[in-house]
């Protein structure tokens, strides 16, 4: 019986015969926390009389959530961690490096890795080919100390992609449409597995939108083989040697096939306060909107920048409507400086963020008023997502996102565009 | 055997109703964080939860984010077990690494209040109010070990590694 990808990496990694259902130990290539599950991760390794990491060079601290630091107490936390940095030899990435999932992609997940984060968004990685799952505190203390951890493999489902996007749509909409169909739950425990002649139309933040999303319909991984769009993305991060081929056994086995046609989608909007509560966004017209946030490790990179600016480009955002970006990293900053898409995002009225979650969780920068709502290009909308329970999300593509800051309602892109 | 009274929540409930984005300035000091245990679905649920007592929810429990905050302020709260239809999966896996038993069973047919006993070596539980008996489903042997051992650390304290 062939393998899937699930199975086929988690089958080297831990050095058996994997197949979905087994639990097997296997080794961690990369794992790291952030700054808001990180200091528990420190005190669990500590009360765990460990002194030692497995391999410092294979662990990672980042300082995005709260990035720079809104108080005192997380600035504390902050200090925690540096300190933890400075005693174990571990890399940390300050404030202002950047969402950890977009460093990741852009600098160390490998295609064949497995991949563990203290946050759920981990699954992001799986674009590139690699087993790359969030866990809790504790959970990664461990691999922190024994470079290993517990896994049972999930059974997959393919969601096989025909055709190409047209005019408008695009990765965010069609991870939206797929949750819809899947639901919130639906994937649990299992992996999602991408394939199909439409990959070949997916550029690497597309895919990186895409797997970032499997979460949302409770998959443990979010899989795409890997192809010369992956290498040429690799290339184009200065490491062309972490390219590595990998693609699933033709006879694999999969749970169930979803069949989707990339050109038969339309612009997407998840309702408040469920991903899965999708639906087009011109249905929702109407819907008066009084934040934009465009942003995050959903949809916060150069690409997601460049749709964002052509849009709004001459045009200015509605006087009642705020428009606030954060790009995921500093390197989505430089890219969208020198290709002028700042400038232009900034014409258009909006705020621009230091790169980090910015206004994602609700820490700061962007905590919504009562009765107020938002469309997010981000991946969730769950009531006080963004710092207020009595607030409303939306959550849409960048295109979505800059035609709705232009008319101050929730817009199809298409009638702007 | 574990004796409480039922708190009954609906489906997808999640970290952010259990332990809001916006209360991260508070998870360092972890006895002001659990004040706001669940506050986001039931403000009053703090303050009216007993040591011993259950959580019931129906599906998809604790979906959202990795934060073993989330059940860590629920097992301080003195919750006993959680039930519910299904539980999300790093959630489940970050209760049981806390000594918090996660039990999956049918729990449409218990109500809020109810007096509950739940048996975890016979995996059943009595709805001692309506009269009726559950079953619940059998975790996978590891995570029955690790929670056995009260949790991840003193697993691997003990045993050193994984041992499965
Ligand atoms: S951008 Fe939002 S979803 Fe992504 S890691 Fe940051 S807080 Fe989490």
């Amino acid at each position: 019986m062939g393998k899937t990808l699930a199975e086929k990496i988690l089958s080297k990694k831990s050095a058996s015969d994997a197949c979905a259902g087994d639990i097997v130990i296997a080794r961690v290539d990369l794992s790291f926390v952030q700054d808001t599950t990180g200091p528990l991760t420190v005190r669990q390794f500590q009360s765990g009389s460990f002194e030692r990491l497995a391999d410092p060079e294979k662990t990672a601290l980042f300082f995005d959530h709260a990035a720079p630091s809104p108080n005192r107490q997380l600035s504390n936390d902050h200090l925690l961690l540096r300190q933890f940095a400075r005693e174990t030899g571990c890399p940390k990435y300050d404030v202002g490096s950047g969402v950890c999932h977009q460093v990741v992609a852009e600098a160390l997940a490998r295609p064949g890795d497995v991949v563990v984060g203290a946050d759920s968004h981990t699954v992001t990685a799986g674009a590139l080919g690699a087993f790359a799952t969030g866990m809790g505190s504790s959970d990664v203390a461990i691999v922190f100390a024994l470079g290993k951890t517990w896994l049972r493999v999930p059974e997959s489902i393919k969601i096989t992609l025909s055709g190409k996007f047209s005019r408008g749509v695009g990765a965010k909409d069609l991870v939206l449409q797929l949750i819809g169909i899947v639901g919130a739950d639906g994937a649990t425990y299992k992996a999602l597995e991408f394939g199909g002649s439409g990959l070949a139309n997916l550029n690497m933040s597309d895919r990186f939108t895409i797997a970032n999303m499997a979460v949302e319909a409770g998959a443990k991984v979010g899989l795409f083989p890997t192809d010369k769009v992956a290498q040429d993305y690799l290339r184009s991060q200065g490491r062309p040697d972490h390219y590595q081929p990998l693609a699933a056994d033709d006879d694999a086995s999969y749970e169930k096939t979803i069949n989707i046609d990339l050109g038969a989608l339309e612009p997407m909007v998840a309702k408040p306060h469920q991903v899965d509560n999708v639906a087009p966004a011109r249905e929702l017209k109407g819907t008066k909107i009084e934040q934009v946030f465009i942003g995050t490790c959903t949809n916060g990179r150069l690409e997601d920048l460049a749709i964002a600016a052509g849009i709004l480009k001459g045009k200015r955002r509605h006087p009642e409507t705020r428009l606030i970006v954060a790009p995921a990293s500093p390197k989505v900053l430089l890219e969208a400086i020198g290709a002028g898409y700042i400038k232009t995002l900034v014409e258009a009225g909006a705020i621009i963020l230091p790169p980090g979650c910015g206004a994602c969780l609700g820490l700061h920068q962007g905590v919504l008023a009562d009765g107020e709502s938002c469309l997010s290009t981000a991946n969730r909308n769950f009531k006080g997502r963004m710092g207020n329970p009595e607030a409303f999300i939306y959550l849409g593509s960048p295109a979505t996102a800059a035609a709705t800051a232009i008319t101050g309602q929730i817009t199809d892109p298409r009638e702007v565009m | 055997m574990l004796k409480g009274r039922a708190f009954k929540f609906g489906d997808n409930i999640s970290t952010d109703h259990i332990t809001p984005g916006r209360l991260a300035h508070l998870r360092s000091n972890l006895p002001e964080l659990a004040k706001h245990v669940l506050e986001d679905a039931d403000p009053t649920f703090a303050s009216r939860v007993k040591a011993g007592d259950f959580i019931v929810a129906g599906s998809n429990f604790g979906l959202g984010s990795s934060r073993e905050h989330a059940p860590l302020v629920i097992k301080m709260a003195g919750v006993s077990a959680i039930l519910a239809k299904s539980v999300a999966r790093i959630f489940f896996r970050n209760a049981i690494n806390l000594g918090l038993p996660v039990l999956i069973c049918d729990t449409d047919g218990i109500n809020d209040g109810d007096e509950l006993e739940v048996d975890l070596s016979k995996g059943t539980v009595n709805d001692i109010s309506k009269g009726q008996k559950l079953t619940f489903g059998r975790l996978p042997d590891v995570m029955l070990k690790i929670l056995d051992e009260g949790g991840l650390l003193p697993y691997i304290q003990k045993y050193g590694d994984f041992k499965l």
